[in-house]
């Protein structure tokens, strides 16, 4: 599998360490200034999965994208491995919550995307082969975006992803368009590749039982503009079981810090 | 796997049935519209006499001979397996558009050779347009060359420069600021009307065509691509930025290819401004080419090359744009539901 045939050729730890240190943000809304983060302060360490959870439009993807370099913050500091971040890098890969493959290119020149743009894809095109593997999508190679259900295309992302051997995976509610069943079966198979590669993931996604699923940290953020209100560590074993009654304790306790008990 | 695999695969099933009976019947009809045309052609007398009539007679008996040997002759050629007949479906598809033009060119026949109904010389014969084909081809082919080194030298030039522009117009703020002032002046105003200063100001007026035809082609390929590159999906950007993309990649690889479709627009575009310019320039200044032929035609009142000529730009200016689908359908295959020409 290439992400551990890779990982035996970077010798050191594959996880990265984010520290995320009073970090404030704001988007200027037509003059407006528009608070979206507020003394965000965050520590993941390597080989962690941390699910980032809160109400819709808090802020979490827009942290995502701090962390990932596509936008300074506009207070604060954010480290990876103890060096700041200035820019977007591919050991640090975003998955959106679209696949956002290029329809020009197919399946495996968009999982070549990576290699190519870093000048790799002649020594190390073998990985492309490698990634597909990973996915399931050994078959469609040649297929065209537009040939695709949603779930293939996602995997297609991934592998796109996972093709440059990241040691952050930013995964952007990487489910959040897809059919429930799917959706199942694509956190499995998320949760067993982080297992097997080691590399340290942040998922943001707005599905609690997700998160208890996959993660083994979920952050609560508040309301606009977003604050951690709570660190809950989800100390299971994996493969972990959706009716584990500790999670279902996990579940209503999160929904309490979200303010929607009373549905429980 | 595609309808025609299928069929490739069950050659047994349909490939060695004979054509029923409907398509023979089809076929006959067709030829003998054709051969009928061919009789009012030769027996009926001409008015005047036109050195072709026998030779049109002859070329009309002949469609009308290939129609009625169409349906054994190709079922001949590929004997019971392969794909039944694709060439024989294509032709009884077309049919109809052979009856219509049989009876459409016997109408002219007699409203022109045979009553001269329709007042001359400015309705000429059909046999009038074989006449120059046959006799003055050598000069049509002249001007025809002519015209497409003309076309293309300016088209060629023109879409480049465009191309290039829309992108850095789209890509860079500067260039933007600088240049987008200047399109939206000169843009709308039509290349033609450059006409008497690129006479004037060009060494000849060969290089003041190919000046002109570059504008009237450049002008939509530049503001096409433009817009393409600035609708371009910013994800896109974010996407090749986190793997590690240079701005030379993201230009190149990223905003380019995205703006494909619409610069295919804008290529589509300036092809129909650069024929119109090609013809304006060549009937006003330049000694050669389909316009000249045109306007020196309709000098000598020679409407028979006229109408030969204005047929042979047809068949080039529409075979110039369905060559310019063919490869946007190749670059652009990646694309859905694209018109088909």
């Amino acid at each position: 599998m290439v992400a551990m045939e890779l990982a035996s050729t970077t010798p050191g730890a594959v996880g990265m360490t984010i520290d995320v240190q009073g970090v404030d943000h704001r988007f200027d809304l037509d003059g407006a200034p528009l608070p979206v983060l507020e003394g965000v302060d965050l520590r993941v360490e390597p080989g962690e999965m941390v699910a980032l959870l809160g109400p819709s439009g808090c802020g979490k993807s827009t942290l995502l994208r701090l962390i990932a370099g596509l936008e300074p913050p506009s207070r604060g500091r954010i480290l990876a491995d103890g060096t700041p971040i200035r820019g977007p890098e591919p050991s640090r890969v975003v998955v959106f919550q679209d696949p956002t493959l290029y329809p020009w290119r197919t399946v495996r020149g968009n999982v070549a995307l990576g290699l190519e743009a870093q000048g790799l894809l002649r020594t190390q095109g073998h990985r492309i082969d490698a990634a597909l593997a990973l996915v399931g999508l050994t078959g469609f190679a040649n297929a065209y975006p537009h040939q695709l259900s949603g779930g293939m295309a996602q995997r297609a992302a991934l592998a796109r992803a996972l093709v440059n051997d990241p040691r952050l995976l930013i995964l952007d509610e990487p489910l959040g368009k897809l059919d429930s069943l799917t959706r199942l079966t694509m956190q499995s198979e998320l949760v067993s590749l982080w297992q097997r590669a080691g590399f340290t993931g942040l998922l943001v996604t707005h599905d609690i039982e997700e998160a208890l699923f996959m993660a083994t940290r979920v952050i609560v953020f508040s309301p606009r503009p977003a604050r951690v209100t709570a660190d809950l560590p989800i100390d299971r074993p994996y493969p972990r079981h959706r009716g584990d009654p500790v999670l279902t304790e996990l579940r209503h306790h999160i929904l309490e810090l979200l303010g929607l008990a009373e549905t429980w | 796997m595609s309808v025609n695999d299928a069929a490739a695969v069950l050659p047994a099933a349909e490939g060695g049935a004979l054509p029923p009976l409907r398509v023979w019947l089809r076929f006959t009809t067709a030829a003998s519209l054709w051969f009928a045309a061919a009789a009012v052609t030769t027996l009926w007398p001409d008015l005047d006499d036109w050195e072709r009539t026998g030779a049109f007679a002859s070329l009309l008996a002949a469609v009308g001979g290939l129609l009625l040997l169409a349906v054994p002759l190709l079922a001949l050629l590929r004997p019971g397996g392969g794909r039944p007949g694709t060439a024989l479906d294509r032709l009884n598809d077309s049919i109809p558009w052979l009856v219509v033009l049989a009876a459409g060119l016997t109408a002219w026949q007699i409203l022109t050779a045979k009553l001269g109904i329709l007042p001359r010389p400015f309705f000429a014969p059909p046999q009038a347009l074989l006449e120059v084909y046959l006799d003055d081809w050598p000069r049509l082919l002249d001007c025809l060359a002519a015209s497409l080194g003309l076309l293309v030298s300016g088209y060629a030039i023109g879409s480049a420069i465009g191309i290039v522009t829309g992108v850095a117009i789209g890509w860079s703020r500067t260039v933007g600021y600088w240049v987008h002032p200047v399109l939206r002046l000169i843009g709308p105003l039509p290349a033609t009307a450059w006409l008497p200063i690129a006479f004037f100001a060009f060494p000849s007026s060969w290089s003041a065509s190919v000046f002109l035809i570059a504008l009237a082609a450049g002008v939509p390929a530049t503001i096409l691509t433009w817009s393409g590159v600035a609708s371009v999906n910013s994800a896109y950007y974010d996407i090749a930025r986190t793997l590690g993309a240079s701005p030379r990649f993201l230009v190149l690889k990223v905003a380019v290819p995205a703006a494909m479709p619409h610069v295919f627009v804008g290529l589509f575009m300036g092809l129909g401004s650069a024929f119109a310019v090609l013809v304006v320039a060549e009937m006003l200044g330049v000694k050669s080419g389909i316009g000249w032929y045109l306007q020196w035609a309709q000098g000598w009142a020679a409407y028979g090359n006229m109408y030969a000529a204005l047929l042979v730009m047809a068949l080039v200016c529409s075979g110039l744009v369905t060559l310019l689908f063919r490869v946007r359908d190749r670059l652009l295959a990646w694309q859905k539901g694209m018109l088909k020409w």
